[in-house]
């Protein structure tokens, strides 16, 4: 292999450099504006998990497999996944090899860095030998990879159904720009490295094609203005790609040692969350996951066009999408890049002022410690079970069967617990009750603190400071009185799909308990989407704006996936789930607290 | 004396020239619900602030549609969101509530 354009250059490769530059410099000044946005013990974290080995070698990990190999999208959908992974990785290995050769054949040339890119057209092949058509080989085969993934993103483009999307995202004009020139640069690349394979040299794909083309056109005419496309088209996408979802490229390559250095959303805009937001390559697997999008409403309320609004400042947008949104998390956790849609709200919602705010400091608390005293066991049922009283009922009915002596701590006067406030985002009006609460747990004397509704667990779990309580929801709880053999199940004949409020389920990670606890008591039947993938029952406080017309087809949404299950009734572990699907529900809604109560 | 809970009413006046129009009106565009409010008193009922502010949702509508101060009757409000599952009229009252609190002073 030898050099065949002396100078080494060709004005051919200026559009594509004028990008690559562009694009360097752009990233360059955005990783140092977001550090500069970080807070110090933040900047100190995430510099500090730089040179932590344990830490490089996670990050080096997390990146190969996620931007490059896209498990989690595997995972989920094979032929999703094969598209990202086959444009991903056989592009990066088109890079990687490119770059070998020009170490093999022309090291001298190894400083110039367009020279791996165009490689075919700067050499000529004066001998073949195995290591050549090995590379050779090993370029068309990659090239094959992406342009076969390439395919299927066209055919993805025409119809998304095939790919098991029932709606997928509508492209910004940027975004069209850039995927236009991303489709066209390896076609390009392949018609290019054809015309010139009987110089350089070539493999399966190439040779071929050099033959046939040459036996059409007979000359070299054509192969000048396809390297010029070539690099044009390369040109153009590099200069879309900061004003594009392409920007998730090199925004993943930040997000994941941030993540990983535990960095937390702060804000709505500036920091970890700019580079979430610029991390979201628009895969609209948020949208069909959305509860909000049942009929085909609030398309435009999902997560994904959170990202786009942000990137493009359009307040009123913004701060629409961020009142509508149930909190309920699902978007989050099937995100393959783990854009965090609630907390970025929740993070907007902060940002308002109000000129009225509740000030809850001077509630005397002393009657509520006093009626909270005397048990090791406090039982918290929080306020939504005011219109679920068979719920506490049940509870405290279970604990006298199981021998357990537990006070009821709100039975009477009583504070919320404070997370609708919080995810309101009127934070330190939370933190007011959460301090009042605070004060009531631990005077109480109480060593167990056991709550029934996961909104209120959720809440002890990640914003209260309780030491020396053991923060317990009332299945795991249950369930262990049954494995101790002090509640004796008698299992029934109805059958039951259990369904799992976000809460507890996405929330707080329980899944599994309330079915085998459930199992003792019943027949059980699982509905199509469950666990991780439970559909919010509409009754979310976390959504500020949806009306009750909007939610009621929300909750019919979500049971009609419950019915699926074929099960004679519903069973949940969330009074405010209850209360709502037994609106709408033609059949029986029974929190697990009733259903253990009877079966005892 | 023993209090039955029975007392003459204070003489009262209500100074419906205190009731600023434009920001009912941007109230109402802010939240319809708050336009088909049938006083049934239903969110008082339930309303966890209720016994340290006498809120009501009811009230504090009555309140603003009678130029009356609605501050400390807010002052309480968790936010809890029973007044919205128990309002026969499923009025968003929480929005409601926010909005309020965004407005008036
Ligand atoms: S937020 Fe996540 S799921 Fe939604 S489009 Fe972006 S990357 Fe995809
Ligand atoms: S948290 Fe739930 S309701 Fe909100 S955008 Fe995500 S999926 Fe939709
Ligand atoms: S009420 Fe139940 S399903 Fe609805 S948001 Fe709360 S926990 Fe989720
Ligand atoms: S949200 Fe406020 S007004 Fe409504 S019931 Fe709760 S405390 Fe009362
Ligand atoms: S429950 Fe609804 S309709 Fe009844 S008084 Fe309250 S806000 Fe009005």
């Amino acid at each position: 292999m030898i050099d065949r354009i002396p100078s080494g250059f060709h004005p051919f490769v200026i559009p594509f450099l004028a990008g690559m530059s562009f694009v360097f410099l752009y990233c360059i000044l955005g990783v140092v504006k977001i550090i500069y946005e970080l807070s110090w013990a933040e900047r100190r974290k995430l510099f500090l998990s730089l040179i932590n080995p344990k830490y490089i070698y996670k990050n080096l990990r997390d990146i190969f497999l996620d931007c490059l190999i896209h498990v989690k999208l595997w995972k989920r959908n094979k032929l999703l996944g094969y598209m990202h992974s086959s444009i991903a990785f056989g592009w990066f290995m088109l890079i990687v090899l490119g770059h070998l050769e020009v170490f093999l054949f022309v090291p001298g040339r190894i400083n110039l860095f367009y020279y791996p890119i165009f490689f075919n057209y700067f050499v000529a092949e004066d001998a073949v030998t195995l290591r050549g058509s090995l590379l050779f080989f090993l370029m068309d085969f990659f090239l094959v990879i992406v342009l076969s993934g390439i395919i299927l993103a066209m055919i993805k483009r025409i119809s998304s159904r095939l790919f098991g999307m029932r709606r997928t995202t509508r492209p910004s004009v940027m975004n069209n720009i850039g995927l236009y020139a991303l489709w066209a640069i390896f076609p390009l690349r392949w018609l290019a490295e054809s015309f010139t394979a009987h110089i350089s040299g070539g493999s399966f794909l190439t040779v071929p094609a050099n033959y046939l083309f040459r036996e059409f056109l007979g000359n070299d005419l054509n192969m000048l203005p396809t390297w010029w496309a070539y690099s044009i088209a390369l040109g153009v996408f590099m200069f879309v790609l900061p004003f594009s979802r392409y920007m998730h490229i090199p925004a993943e390559m930040l997000l994941i040692p941030m993540r990983n250095a535990g960095l937390k959303i702060r804000s709505a805009r500036k920091g970890f969350a700019r580079v979430q937001v610029l991390s979201c390559p628009n895969c609209g697997v948020c949208i069909d996951a959305c509860p909000m999008t049942v009929n085909r409403g609030n398309v435009k309320d999902c997560t994904v066009y959170l990202t786009r609004q942000i990137r493009r400042n359009n307040e009123r947008r913004i701060d629409e999408i961020s009142d509508k949104c149930l909190m309920c998390g699902k978007c989050e956790a099937l995100c393959q890049v783990g854009v965090e849609g609630p907390n970025l709200r929740l993070m907007q919602r902060a940002t308002r002022s109000y000129r009225i705010s509740p000030d809850f400091r001077d509630i005397d608390t002393e009657p509520m410690i006093a009626a909270a005293q005397g048990s090791k066991v406090l039982y918290f049922a929080g306020c939504m079970s005011r219109l679920t009283p068979v719920i506490p009922e049940s509870v405290l009915s279970v604990m006298k069967k199981a021998g357990v002596d537990c006070t009821w701590m709100d039975r009477d006067d009583a504070l919320c617990c404070g997370r609708p406030l919080f995810t309101a985002g009127r934070i330190e009006e939370a933190k007011q009750l959460v301090a009042k609460n605070e004060e009531i747990i631990i005077r109480s004397g109480a060593d167990t603190l056991l709550v029934s509704c996961p909104i209120c667990y959720k809440m002890f779990l990640e914003n209260y400071h309780l030491p020396g309580i053991r923060v317990v929801n009332y299945i795991p709880y249950m369930y262990d009185l049954v494995k101790q053999g002090r509640l004796t199940l008698r299992k029934s004949d109805v059958c039951y799909v259990y369904h799992d409020p976000c809460e507890l389920g996405r929330g707080c990670g329980i899944y599994d308990e309330p079915r085998k606890l459930l199992g003792r008591a019943a027949a059980i039947a699982e509905a199509d989407k469950n666990k991780v993938e439970s559909i919010c029952c509409g009754g979310s406080l976390g959504s500020l704006s949806l009306n009750f017309q909007q939610r009621e087809r929300m909750t019919k949404a979500a049971l009609d996936n419950l019915y699926t299950s074929r099960a004679d009734a519903i069973a949940t572990a969330c009074p405010l789930c209850k209360a709502t699907f037994a609106r709408y529900s033609d059949r029986p809604v029974h929190d697990m607290a009733e259903i253990i109560d009877a079966r005892t | 004396m023993t209090d039955f809970g029975f007392h003459l009413s204070k003489s009262s006046q209500l100074d419906l020239s205190r009731v600023d129009r434009e920001r009912l009106n941007r109230l109402y565009e802010l939240e319809p619900g708050a336009r088909i409010c049938m006083t049934c008193g239903s969110c008082g009922a339930t309303c966890m602030a209720a016994p340290y502010s006498g809120m009501s949702v009811r009230k504090m509508l009555l309140h603003i549609e009678r130029g009356l101060d609605v501050k400390p009757l807010l002052s309480k409000c968790m936010l809890c969101g029973k007044c919205t599952m128990v309002c026969p009229r499923g009025i968003n009252t929480r929005n409601l509530i926010l909005n309020v609190c965004k407005l008036y002073d």
